[in-house]
């Protein structure tokens, strides 16, 4: 059978600027999506640990009365830091897979295509966020049970959302840069363990600001988790306040991304030198 | 073809290419150069540098110095350029294992831009020119090590390119999956006139396939001819495999430190 002799490619010119771009990076978000379509189980382990914490730490904690919530009940207080904590849990191993796919001669494969960088590490981030909107339809569905107040208006639903997504893209993202700096699955897995604590205790998840020492409170206000959760308890419940304002909640998670994103790009690379 | 250069009779252009791991010199000042249109092979026992060589060829390592001219492209400087302009299969088996056959070509289609008509026209061609049509639906780790090889050459070749870098493509297969694998390289070359530069360890598939080979010892080129003007160098009856013993000191099965057996093992493990 003969393959030659075909027209030469027209079609390489873009129908819109960008178009190129975009393919390339659905492209990457499609292979992690289609192969957690074949193989789901993934999710539902995810779904264990948010019911625990709602089921037990949040309706004890309910009962005690001992943290100042503003008005609403501490249930409704964490139903939105434990959707983040769940959705940071889910994205903040995620770079492992990037260390075992270097291993089988995957990344390698991506890398020497002329897909720019920059759509390997967005496209995995998307793939990120995928995941992360079933865990929030999970993480609701649990809340509703428990009776939790939330909103379901359209613009609340909407930011929600956002600030789910943007959360799982930030930390996958970071995930991705520890695995180009330690390279190997042990080493990942330690300190994986390691960062996951600090980030969820380092941050207004399951206690206000107001009640930390200074100390924490400080590193909480950098930690992109505390915006994540701020926007979130403002949108998703009713009777819910922002300590920050949601403008900035979404300014400082914006600007988290694009440093994980500029820093992860630059570092991708080298993940299989 | 695509995005312009190529043209000039030299496909790679090898230019004291060099690549340092702390003290070891992997590749060593390398100089050499392959025809467009003509296969390249390299011979050398491990450790040689060859993985090495390649990967800086296709732009995954950089160079600790010198550079090299693909397809007309300076490698140091334009490495996206060099890259819309080759091929690579890597040593290890490394279609996606967990998406299907079809899968992993569609993936790769879209990542190399090809738009959507034409994406579904190559890809049923190639599993048809690779005759893996009737698997095309199955996911990857149920394939044979022969099948997920022509798969892998099929991946590489989707967007035709220039220069096409093989390493050890018929490592860990079975006589009549070699077979198979060659035949296809062979139909390639002669359907779209592609460089080929492959490392290997079978200097049968090296006489079978090549029309010049270079002989790699300790980062450097120890030889470099036709098959047959290796040979006559060495003497009369030569086959290749004196040809590599006489310029390596060394017998192919010799040598290989314990990261060679572990990948050899895993290898092995994939094909299952
Ligand atoms: N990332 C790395 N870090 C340190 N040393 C390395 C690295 N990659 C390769 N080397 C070393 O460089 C040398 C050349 O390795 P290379 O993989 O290029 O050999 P090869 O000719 O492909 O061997 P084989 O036939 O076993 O595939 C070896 O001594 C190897 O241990
Ligand atoms: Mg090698």
């Amino acid at each position: 059978m003969s393959l030659a002799h075909e027209a030469p490619l027209s079609g390489w010119a873009e129908p819109f600027p960008g178009a190129n771009y975009l393919r390339q990076t659905l492209a990457v978000a499609e292979s992690d999506i289609r192969k957690l379509i074949h193989d789901p189980v993934e999710l539902f382990t995810r779904m264990v640990q948010p019911v625990l914490w709602l089921l037990i730490f949040g309706q004890v904690f309910n009962r005690a009365r001992a943290i100042p919530t503003g008005g609403i009940s501490y249930l409704d207080f964490i139903a939105p830091g434990i959707l983040a904590q769940s959705v940071l849990f889910g994205a903040i191993f995620y770079g492992i897979s990037l260390i075992w796919e270097r291993d089988l001669g995957i990344v390698q494969k991506f890398l020497v295509s002329p897909a720019p960088r920059s759509t390997l590490v967005l496209g995995r981030a998307i793939s990120s966020t995928a995941r992360s909107l079933c865990q929030m339809v999970f993480v609701y569905l649990v809340a509703l049970l428990l009776h939790v107040q939330l909103r379901f208006g359209i613009l609340q639903l909407a930011g929600v959302v956002a600030a789910v997504m943007l959360g799982s893209a930030i930390f996958s993202t970071f995930s991705l840069i520890v695995a180009c700096l330690v390279k190997s699955r042990e080493r990942f897995m330690g300190i994986g363990q390691v960062l996951t604590m600090p980030l969820f205790f380092a941050s207004n998840a399951i206690y206000p600001l107001s009640l930390m020492p200074g100390w924490l409170r400080a590193i909480s206000q950098v930690n992109p988790l505390s915006y994540q959760v701020d926007a979130l308890r403002t949108l998703m419940i009713v009777g819910g306040s922002s300590a920050f304002g949601i403008g900035k909640d979404f300014l400082m998670l914006l600007a988290a991304f694009a440093v994980v994103m500029a820093v992860a790009t630059k570092l991708y690379p080298s993940i299989v030198t | 073809m695509e995005n312009a250069p190529d043209s000039g009779s030299n496909a790679i252009e090898v230019l004291s290419l060099t690549r340092r791991f702390g003290t070891l010199v992997a590749v060593d000042h390398l100089n050499f150069s392959c025809a467009s249109g003509a296969t390249f092979g390299l011979l050398g026992p491990n450790g040689a540098g060859k993985s090495t060589l390649i990967k800086m060829l296709t732009t995954l390592l950089p160079p600790s110095e010198g550079t090299a001219k693909i397809a007309g492209f300076d490698l140091v400087q334009h490495p996206e350029a060099v890259r819309r302009k080759i091929g690579y299969v890597s040593q290890m088996l490394s279609a996606d294992g967990d998406l299907t056959g079809y899968e992993n070509l569609l993936i790769s289609a879209k990542l190399y831009g090809i738009p959507r008509a034409e994406r579904a026209r190559r890809i049923a061609q190639a599993f048809e020119f690779m005759d893996l049509a009737h698997v095309s639906g199955k996911r990857v780790r149920q394939y044979s090590g022969g099948m997920i090889r022509r798969l892998e050459i099929a991946q590489s070749m989707l967007h035709r390119p220039s220069v096409l870098f093989m390493d050890e493509p018929s490592v860990g297969l079975d006589p009549s999956a070699k077979r198979s694998v060659w035949e296809r390289i062979r139909e390639l070359r002669r359907e779209f006139g592609t460089t080929i530069l492959m490392t290997t360890h079978d200097m049968e598939e090296a006489d079978h396939l090549c029309d010049r080979v270079a002989v790699m010892h300790n980062g450097v080129l120890a030889a470099m001819d036709t098959p047959a003007g290796l040979k006559a160098q060495v003497g009369a009856e030569a086959t290749l495999d004196d040809v590599f013993i006489h310029f390596t000191g060394a017998t192919i099965s010799e040598g290989g430190d314990l990261r060679d057996v572990a990948r050899t093992r895993s290898t092995t493990q994939r094909l299952g």
